[in-house]
């Protein structure tokens, strides 16, 4: 057992932070620390950079282009990018997709699809959830038939996250038995979102971005070529990416920015004279979330030691999302909470890059609200706590 | 004993309770969200016509009596519609400090404006640095020969960009954070000087960033008497805390009730959720808190229409369960809602704003928690 980094482990954290001190975008980084919104082409510029360096595909093998990190490098990397306020890698293309495509696609699929995920030159989008199959996923409602070589998709799939930019699509549909709700009629299937057919219209959050989309698919049609695998296996690799793809889920390293932000903030608010973060009861809430946070910085380390042995994190990863999603939410409530009065403006362009208008209040509390709204849905997406809770119950407990 | 309410403030329940029931629906409510003027001036005139701009003010004063019960009975009703309309700015807050500070001319001139409807109030009183810190005022009033000259930043003025008299605290003696020397004094909002930056709220209303520059104003604009204006504002914003909390306890049960019914026609794995006994337990959580926060502004209501030392400790003891409560039932109803909490086309989450703010305003729980252990 041993935490401590070694020399290599210090020189490559040296490596790391001299790499993205020369290749962070200066207007990206400018964005970070004003926690102004990201553009698409912000996201692009940053993941070709990092494909340049190699570096965009964290967890990828690296026979397909992934680094070959270790678990004690990953580490490293993601707090050293969550110190400077480097974008994540946009995850439905390099995260999601591409693992079930190296892993379940043809030799074809994964010589035309991966490159231009790991170069960032086509994006991606998830096609899972439905307006009534949430964490009830398997009972999910969009067709495709097949016709000659091709399959004829219909249906409706939401919470499309940053649909709006994409090029392409996975989804997952019923390809047999569409009133069967078991899940071996369900199939994995990647569309051109310029095929003739489909629509994609915006949903509003509360904080009135536009974050996710509904797509509506009519009379789409899909060559065969484009099913990845097995028919009526889809099922199967979407769980199999699920349960090895939730390395990062706990956001360990952007929480503990997002405390030591917190603290600095305190420090500089002034409550009846003396900084708030000297008032012992604000100090507590402090102390309390930190030391929740450090617990489950090292629950986090140990699934990636697992992991990185060969042993799927299986439900375990549950409690990633779980205390996560919790303990940012909780960081969030305290921003608000050091805010005060400043919580209260809504000034939505403020938070766009070039805004010249008069600010109002301090950067950092004109974001607590919208920012706490905005992340209520952390707790919902991805499998919700609750679908977590019922995974612990069922794979763990064995109730 | 008795929680029973009075025929007059049952009477009253039933014509605000008919109004959101009939005309403040949820899309209507975004128009005025989203729309330029930040409140319907219509809802305002019927608020006059019905009379309810009078409920804050004594009969002396030409009102309906202003206790604390009927702002009570008129907020929780406001609450269910999460009414935009700055009822608690202009009548609550901008007429308690007239009403309480003011002489005979400036509540002869005000009084009876606000309650014809065509007179919108702002309480210019927080700043940059203040927090919950009501002594802490840094904007200096500055005596000349005919009256007084205002200098200063005035923030998160709520309703400021509507206002046409504004309500602004300002020092006329003393240190930064002394609870003696501050003064109130009532500016035109298009008087030379003052700069209004009106924004939008996080829950739909208005309020302004106030810069006085120079701002030149008559003797008789002083309200109250000078230096002596911190009792009168605590006493003012007793009555608006709970209004507020009254408001969140009609936007809490809404809130409940809606999960309660979605969760009722929401089918997954092939049940009503509301089958699911974890989430029966959280909305018998949901309920219970509301009760709760019902009970405790029913408690501060009489505390403050008794008057006396116990009001300021039951108002921070309101304050902590209401917000507490909120927070819990806000968050719990987004959740169990699902995707659809987090958008904007839904109701539930607009409640969850306003319940948010509400938390925020006149001192949040920590503020309260250690006012109430102080006390």
């Amino acid at each position: 057992m041993n935490v401590e980094f070694s020399s290599e482990e210090l020189a490559f954290q040296e490596e790391v932070r001299k790499f993205l001190k020369e290749k962070l975008p200066a207007k990206i980084s400018e964005k970070s620390k004003n926690e102004l919104h990201f553009t698409k082409e912000d996201f692009v510029q940053w993941q070709q950079i990092l494909a340049e360096q190699g570096w965009a595909a964290v967890n990828w093998p690296v026979e397909y282009g992934g680094t070959g990190w270790t678990p004690t490098q990953k580490y490293i990397w993601s707090n050293e990018c969550a110190k400077v306020g480097a974008p994540g890698v946009i995850p439905f293309g390099m995260s999601m997709v591409a693992p079930v495509i190296y892993s379940f696609g043809s030799e074809e699929q994964k010589q035309r699809f991966l490159p231009d995920i790991l170069g960032s030159k086509v994006w991606w989008c998830q096609g899972y959830s439905e307006p009534n199959a949430g964490s009830d996923l398997a009972s999910l409602k969009t067709t495709a038939v097949r016709e000659g070589d091709e399959y004829v998709v219909n249906g409706t799939k939401t919470w499309t996250t940053l649909g709006q930019h994409a090029d392409w699509i996975f989804c997952l549909v019923r390809t047999a038995g569409s009133d069967a709700k078991n899940q071996e009629a369900i199939s994995f299937l990647l569309i051109d979102m310029k095929t003739p057919g489909i629509n994609v219209s915006p949903i509003y959050l509360l904080d009135e971005t536009r974050e996710v989309n509904e797509i509506h698919f009519d009379n789409v049609r899909v060559p065969v070529a484009n099913l990845i695998g097995e028919e009526g296996k889809g099922w199967t690799y979407a769980k199999v990416l699920l349960t090895h793809e939730r390395t990062g889920i706990a956001g360990v390293a952007k929480s503990k920015e997002n405390l030591a932000q917190v603290k600095t903030l305190a420090s500089e608010t002034s409550h009846f004279g003396q900084p708030l973060m000297q008032d012992p009861a604000f100090a507590q809430k402090i102390a309390a979330l930190e030391i929740d946070l450090l617990a489950l910085e090292y629950t986090d380390l140990r699934t990636l030691a697992a992991v990185s042995t060969g042993k799927a994190p299986g439900p375990e990863s549950s409690i990633l999302k779980i205390k996560g999603t919790e303990i940012a939410q909780q960081i969030d409530e305290l921003k608000m909470e050091i805010a005060g009065y400043y919580a209260i403006p809504f000034v939505k362009d403020q938070f766009e890059y070039g805004f010249e208008g008069p600010m109002v209040g301090p950067g950092a509390a004109a974001n607590s609200a919208p920012s706490y709204f905005n992340h209520r849905k952390t707790t919902i997406y991805g499998g919700s706590n609750e679908v977590q809770k019922n995974i612990i119950c069922k794979a763990v407990l064995g109730l | 004993m008795d929680f029973s309410l009075s025929e007059e403030q049952q009477m009253l329940q039933d014509s605000v309770a008919k109004f959101v029931h009939n005309d403040y629906d949820f899309e209507s409510r975004m128009k005025v969200v989203k729309g330029d003027d930040g409140y319907s001036k219509d809802h305002w005139k019927l608020f006059a016509e019905l009379g309810w701009l009078m409920v804050p003010f004594k009969e002396d004063d030409g009102g309906l009596g202003g206790s604390a019960a009927d702002l009570m009975v008129v907020m929780e009703e406001f609450g269910k519609g999460i009414v935009i309309e700055p009822f608690l700015t202009t009548a609550v807050i901008g007429g308690g400090l007239v009403a309480g500070a003011g002489n005979d001319v400036q509540k002869g001139e005000l009084i009876a404006g606000i309650m014809d409807g065509s007179q919108q109030m702002a309480f210019a009183y927080v700043e940059p640095q203040s927090r919950y810190d009501l002594s802490d005022v840094t904007t200096q009033a500055e005596k000349t020969d005919s009256g007084y000259r205002l200098n200063g930043h005035k923030a998160v003025v709520l309703n400021g960009g509507i206002a046409n008299t504004l309500i602004v605290s300002a020092r006329t003696s003393g240190a930064q954070t002394d609870a003696e020397g501050i003064s109130l004094f009532l500016v035109d909002a298009d008087a030379a000087g003052v700069d209004v930056q009106s924004y939008r709220t996080q829950d739909g209303a208005r309020a302004a960033e106030v810069k006085l520059n120079n701002v030149e104003v008559s003797a008789a604009n002083l309200l109250g008497a000078e230096g002596q204006a911190l009792p009168v504002i605590e006493s003012v914003l007793h009555r608006a805390t709970l209004a507020i909390c009254a408001e969140a306890v009609g936007a809490m049960e809404v809130a409940y009730q809606k999960t309660v019914e979605y969760t009722k026609t929401r089918v997954q794995f092939g049940v009503p959720i509301a089958k699911f006994q974890a989430l029966q337990h959280r909305m018998a959580d949901m309920f219970v808190e509301h009760q709760q926060a019902k009970s405790i502004v029913l408690m501060a209501a009489m505390k403050l229409d008794q008057g006396g030392e116990g009001a300021a400790k039951a108002v921070s003891a309101m304050k902590v369960c209401v917000g507490k409560a909120a927070r819990a039932i806000g968050q719990e109803a987004v959740q169990i809602h699902g995707g659809i909490g987090v958008t904007d086309e839904l109701d539930v989450g607009h409640y969850f704003k306003r319940l948010t703010m509400i938390e925020l305003l006149f001192g949040n729980s920590a503020y309260h928690t250690q006012n109430f252990a102080q006390l």
